[in-house]
């Protein structure tokens, strides 16, 4: 019987080990509540329905993309009738979403998606064309 | 009448020849009816003439290529040996390799403005592995970065030199950017595309705009009546190589 501290004291132990990523959320004041995002500007509809987006944003971007560059077809006409103009900096992001990191790097993050390579060409407007700009003028000449 | 082996084989080799020719007349005469069936149902062929008497009265201008560059994004890097260019003023020596003697080089002008020729049978298509270049229905031989995977076949392919790879991210080396046309990445082949964007609006290409002598004219080729083919009834044009068959869109006003 001389074992009881032993075995309690690894019980308590072990059940202290397991809850251990609990222990750690609660001190870091973490949540499970995903990242606000909000779009800059004040409309309620995207160009399909939040619930598909949240889906599939990534289908409907690859269909605007091979669209628009292998079929010219460079409007798409919502569910609601309004003509957009396909394109991910110029309406995605400048007309509601605002820029790359405070929307799309948000969730991807949250989520632990790896990075879309969208941004290896395409731009956020308009902090980095600006920041484009000042590291090219040092740069060059 | 008694048939002979050696008589019978003639006559077998002479029905095989007919036989041949009659399909290649075909051949060549579907390839004609092709053309003229695609100028009379509408179908568009963009092309370009330059009139290098005015390139050569504005010696050293290049205002069409900067033009074209500053709206395309395309980089100025340091390093000539990464240089990355749509539209550019080329010797006329390396333009018109075949047409070099002492009487004409004069007429040429010492530089000549050159661009991806939009060919009507381009040998970098025939390449791509991937299909990220391809001749739309209009003429102009497009390029998709997203499925570029930077083989640079097509640039093996062009007998122009045409096409730049992105050795090093050209963004740091942008200048003042248009935020209306995305960079490339590095790892991706590019190249003029007629300005693709700003026909989708009714403009004419950047470079056109930017001649302050109006010497490069676009249009239809397919159309008679317009004006890229009113001047090329009128005047004596010549293209890059012809000979290699890729069917340059790019007229050269002599």
């Amino acid at each position: 019987m001389g074992d009881r501290p032993l075995i309690y004291g690894g019980l308590c132990l072990f059940v202290a080990l397991v809850t251990f990523p609990v222990w750690k959320g609660v001190a870091a004041q973490s949540s499970t509540k995903g990242p606000e995002v909000k779009a800059v500007v004040d409309k309620k509809q995207c160009v399909a329905p939040r619930a598909y987006m949240r889906e599939a944003h990534m289908e409907l971007l690859v269909a605007w993309r091979d669209g628009k560059v292998r079929r010219q077809e460079r409007h798409y006409t919502a569910r609601d009738g309004t003509v957009y103009n396909v394109s991910l900096t110029g309406t995605c992001l400048t007309q509601c979403h605002g820029s790359k990191e405070k929307f799309c790097d948000s969730c991807h993050e949250y989520a632990g998606v790896s990075a879309p390579n969208c941004w290896g060409c395409h731009t956020s407007p308009p902090a980095e064309p600006a920041k484009m700009a000042a590291a090219a003028a040092g740069e060059m000449r | 009448m008694k048939l002979t082996r050696k008589d019978f084989l003639r006559v077998l080799a002479g029905s095989a020849v007919a036989v041949g020719a009659g399909t290649l007349v075909h051949a060549v005469g579907s390839a004609n009816d092709r053309e003229s069936a695609e100028a009379k149902n509408g179908k568009k062929r963009w092309g370009m003439a330059i009139d290098l008497q005015k390139c050569r009265e504005e010696k050293g201008c290049d205002l069409c290529s900067r033009a074209c560059h500053r709206s395309h994004n395309v980089p100025r890097l340091p390093d000539p040996a990464h240089e990355v260019k749509w539209l550019w003023n080329e010797p006329n020596g390396k333009v018109f390799p075949f047409q070099q003697n002492d009487y004409t080089r004069h007429a040429l002008g010492e530089t000549v403005p050159v661009l991806c020729n939009h060919c009507t049978n381009p040998a970098c298509v025939r390449v791509c592995p991937t299909q990220a270049t391809w001749k739309r229905g209009d003429g102009v031989v497009m390029m998709d970065y997203h499925r570029c995977i930077g083989c640079r076949y097509c640039m093996a392919a062009c007998p122009y030199g045409s096409r730049s790879f992105n050795y090093v991210d050209p963004r740091p080396h942008l200048g003042a950017p248009n935020p209306d046309f995305p960079p490339r990445t590095a790892g991706v082949v590019e190249k003029c595309n007629f300005c693709e964007e700003r026909l989708a609006d009714g403009k004419q290409p950047a470079c056109v705009e930017a001649c302050p002598r109006n010497a490069m004219v676009f249009g239809d080729l397919n159309d008679g009546n317009s004006p890229i083919r009113q001047l090329l009834s009128g005047r004596y044009a010549v293209q890059r190589q012809p000979e290699l068959g890729c069917g340059p869109s790019i007229f050269y006003l002599v």
